[in-house]
């Protein structure tokens, strides 16, 4: 599939950001062999694609747990009180910021506005935003991701 | 298509429009759409047809009033009824009341008229009012008339005189006249030329573009058009941020529409004018708005900036005159070819014409996008539209131009906004981001959180502003220990004089702008937090008091 869609950019060296966002949303991160994959398809140097998918926050170069939760840390949600929504959450998972959970269950991202200011603070857990947040707001919804997750593997 | 064809297509839309008495106007963005708003159009769809009124009222997704707080929010045509909070249980009271009886439901009603009377809407004309999915709801507003008129009677130069004889100004941040910059790109005898548009709103805290972008996103590609034509340029890009998933989307949807439609692409309206638009993704480092790091960002590199000159307009992507300008800029326009330079002159301030959309946020009573003449007063922004502070706390600050903007305390309130003032008092205008802050927020650390973040988004090509905000955040971080001296300050504010005069770019030029602008209106926080390692606001050493 990412073949194809390089193939579809004509293996265009200006194409790698759009190849880096295709290949991170079908794999869900990049890891070393796919960078290399890709800029071995690309006939660009390794330490340029390398560089290129570190310098940008949104790519992950790590494997991200199953749930992910997400919190805006721009301005307005700094202003509202984020801090306090991350420590919570910390404290209660068990997990640091900018890591994924020894269990692989939950990852805890930190990321620059996603410009849903007007109801900050913002967290985004599994994809749906949650916004208006509270310490107990995200810690229940969090919870309910986790809880689903057993559910399903009874 | 040729003209006569759009223009032909805008009557009969037109006459469509008018056949129904109502419109419901459900905001789709992404404001609202978090709080349930795709519930409340389809409820909203099965009301009108429960009670048979299809033909009389027409249901509309569009894009965002700027009510952002108060979502799901629900716009009635005509007299512009504005419900907020809707929930899908509503549809049917608002149908049957307002739609079938004609007696809108006042308990619903978004009451605050404070928000919209000082507002002067002309980017956002069509926020609200028009699907952004429907090409044809656009052409129907009069969209793309601008760009017949450009290719049907105007010379490129005339364009570009019309846009000068306007005075806007680049709406990106830095406030450089539109026009010259146009004539620039048009003068360079180099071929192909290319044309940026900016989405890359890295400002935490804004949200003006996106809302734009998810809104009306023909206004944004015809503003482009104009500009290719005016400039000479063939091919587009429009770089936007990865984090506007629905930006991009509407962006993409409409792109295709005006393809179909021939209005982007090879001989346009069946003239001799081409020109191409592609979607280009940001990843999230906030120095890509920089103009250089655009272009590096377009060309599939790491975003770092380079000196100039060489400008873009001589030598920008792939080394070509590259026009690059903010989405906001590009959405004026068409207004501007419509009514004339002259008539935009008008508007706002004699150095500083037209308006500027606001994003508002942080303790505010009433946040959300709002749009207002150059020379409105922060003031009038934040206490007449915004409603104040809420919870009946102190207004202590309010940033001005986002993370690298400057914190201006309440002696200063009655400035005008417009390029220079913003300057003079320390803060920029940059994308337009007003948050308001309280007595609840501790001003050293709000410093802090601007230089972390400067910091993090430093890409780390020049020496002042990679090796310099580390100092001072070096020094921040002593403060926060209770190890401050008072020579600190000193440092801090030389370090960010340094940092200011000697960076390579915008990021870096402008990110002390918190860290000085704190130090010159709220020194006193810093002393306290120095001799005394206190925090009146309750933020700061909080390990330290419960150790």
């Amino acid at each position: 599939m990412l073949d194809k869609f390089m193939m579809q950019h004509g293996h265009r060296k200006d194409a790698l950001l759009e190849i880096l966002h295709y290949a991170q949303e079908i794999f869900g991160y990049l890891d070393k062999d796919l960078l290399a994959h890709i800029s071995v398809s690309l006939n660009l140097p390794p330490s340029h694609v390398y560089g290129v998918a570190t310098f940008y926050n949104f790519f992950k170069l790590k494997k991200p747990g199953s749930h992910i939760v997400t919190f805006c840390l721009g301005t307005a949600c700094f202003v509202r009180g984020v801090e306090e929504i991350i420590s919570a959450v910390e404290n209660e998972f068990n997990v640091k910021r900018g890591e994924t959970r020894a269990d692989g269950k939950l990852s805890l991202f930190i990321t620059r506005c996603i410009g849903a200011c007007a109801m900050a603070p913002n967290a985004i857990v599994d994809n749906v935003v949650v916004g208006k947040a509270t310490p107990e707001t995200v810690v229940n919804r969090i919870k309910l991701a986790l809880g689903e997750e057993k559910v399903e593997a009874d | 298509m040729k003209p006569i064809d759009i223009v032909r297509l805008a009557e009969r839309d037109l006459d469509l429009r008018r056949s129904y008495k109502y419109r419901i106007n459900v905001c789709c963005s992404s404001g609202c759409l978090p709080f349930g708003a795709e519930a409340v159009l389809k409820a909203f769809e099965e009301a009108v047809k429960e009670f048979g009124v299809e033909k009389d009222c027409k249901v509309a997704r569009t894009g965002c009033v700027g009510t952002c707080s108060v979502g799901p929010v629900v716009v009635v045509e005509p007299g512009d009824y504005l419900y907020q909070n809707v929930v899908p249980e509503n549809a049917r009271e608002i149908v049957k009341e307002h739609i079938v009886k004609g007696a809108p439901v006042k308990s619903l009603l978004y009451t605050n008229e404070a928000f919209f009377k000082k507002q002067h809407r002309l980017i956002l004309r069509n926020a609200g009012k028009i699907d952004p999915y429907n090409i044809e709801d656009y052409i129907a507003m009069g969209g793309y008339s601008a760009l017949i008129k450009c290719l049907t009677k105007m010379t490129p130069k005339a364009v570009i005189d019309e846009v000068t004889a306007s005075g806007l100004r680049g709406r990106g941040g830095a406030g450089f006249l539109t026009g010259q910059k146009w004539s620039f790109v048009a003068r360079a005898s180099v071929n192909p030329k290319y044309a940026i548009a900016n989405l890359d709103e890295g400002d935490p805290g804004v949200f003006a573009n996106r809302t734009l972008a998810e809104a009306d996103p023909h206004a944004i590609i015809e503003g482009m058009l104009i500009a290719a034509y005016a400039a000479g340029a063939e091919f587009g890009y429009i770089y936007i941020r990865a984090e506007y998933p629905l930006a991009i989307t509407t962006l993409k949807k409409a792109l295709d529409q005006a393809k179909s439609l021939n209005l982007v692409g090879e001989n346009i309206l069946e003239t001799p004018f081409k020109f191409n638009i592609d979607l280009r993704l940001g990843a999230g480092a906030f120095v890509a708005g920089e103009e250089t790091a655009i272009l590096a960002s377009v060309e599939g590199k790491r975003a770092m900036p380079r000196p100039r000159p060489p400008y873009p307009a001589t030598s920008g992507l792939w080394a070509k005159p590259t026009l690059i300008q903010n989405v906001e800029t590009l959405a004026n326009i068409p207004l501007i070819v419509s009514n004339g330079g002259a008539w935009f002159a008008e508007i706002g301030t004699p150095r500083c014409s037209g308006t500027k959309c606001f994003s508002l946020t942080g303790k505010i009573s009433s946040p959300g996008l709002i749009e207002v003449p150059m020379g409105t007063t922060l003031r009038e922004v934040v206490f007449d539209i915004g409603g104040g502070i809420p919870n009946n706390r102190k207004f202590k600050a309010v940033l001005v131009g986002g993370p690298s903007g400057g914190c201006l305390p309440e002696e200063l309130l009655n400035l005008p906004i417009d390029y220079e003032s913003l300057a003079k008092a320390g803060a920029i205008m940059g994308s337009g981001g007003i948050v308001a802050i309280d007595d609840q927020s501790c001003m050293v650390d709000t410093a802090k959180f601007f230089t972390d973040f400067c910091v993090d988004e430093s890409c780390g090509k020049c020496v002042p502003c990679r090796v310099g905000l580390a100092k001072v955040k070096g020094i921040f971080e002593r403060i926060m220990r209770g190890e401050g001296r008072l020579e600190d300050m000193k440092m801090l504010e030389d370090a960010g004089n340094y940092i200011r005069e000697a960076s390579l770019c915008g990021l870096g030029q402008t990110a002390p702008n918190p860290v000085l602008t704190t130090l010159r209106y709220f020194k006193d926080e810093y002393i306290e937090h120095i001799i005394d390692v206190k925090c009146s606001a309750g933020k700061c050493f909080k390990k330290r008091d419960e150790g």
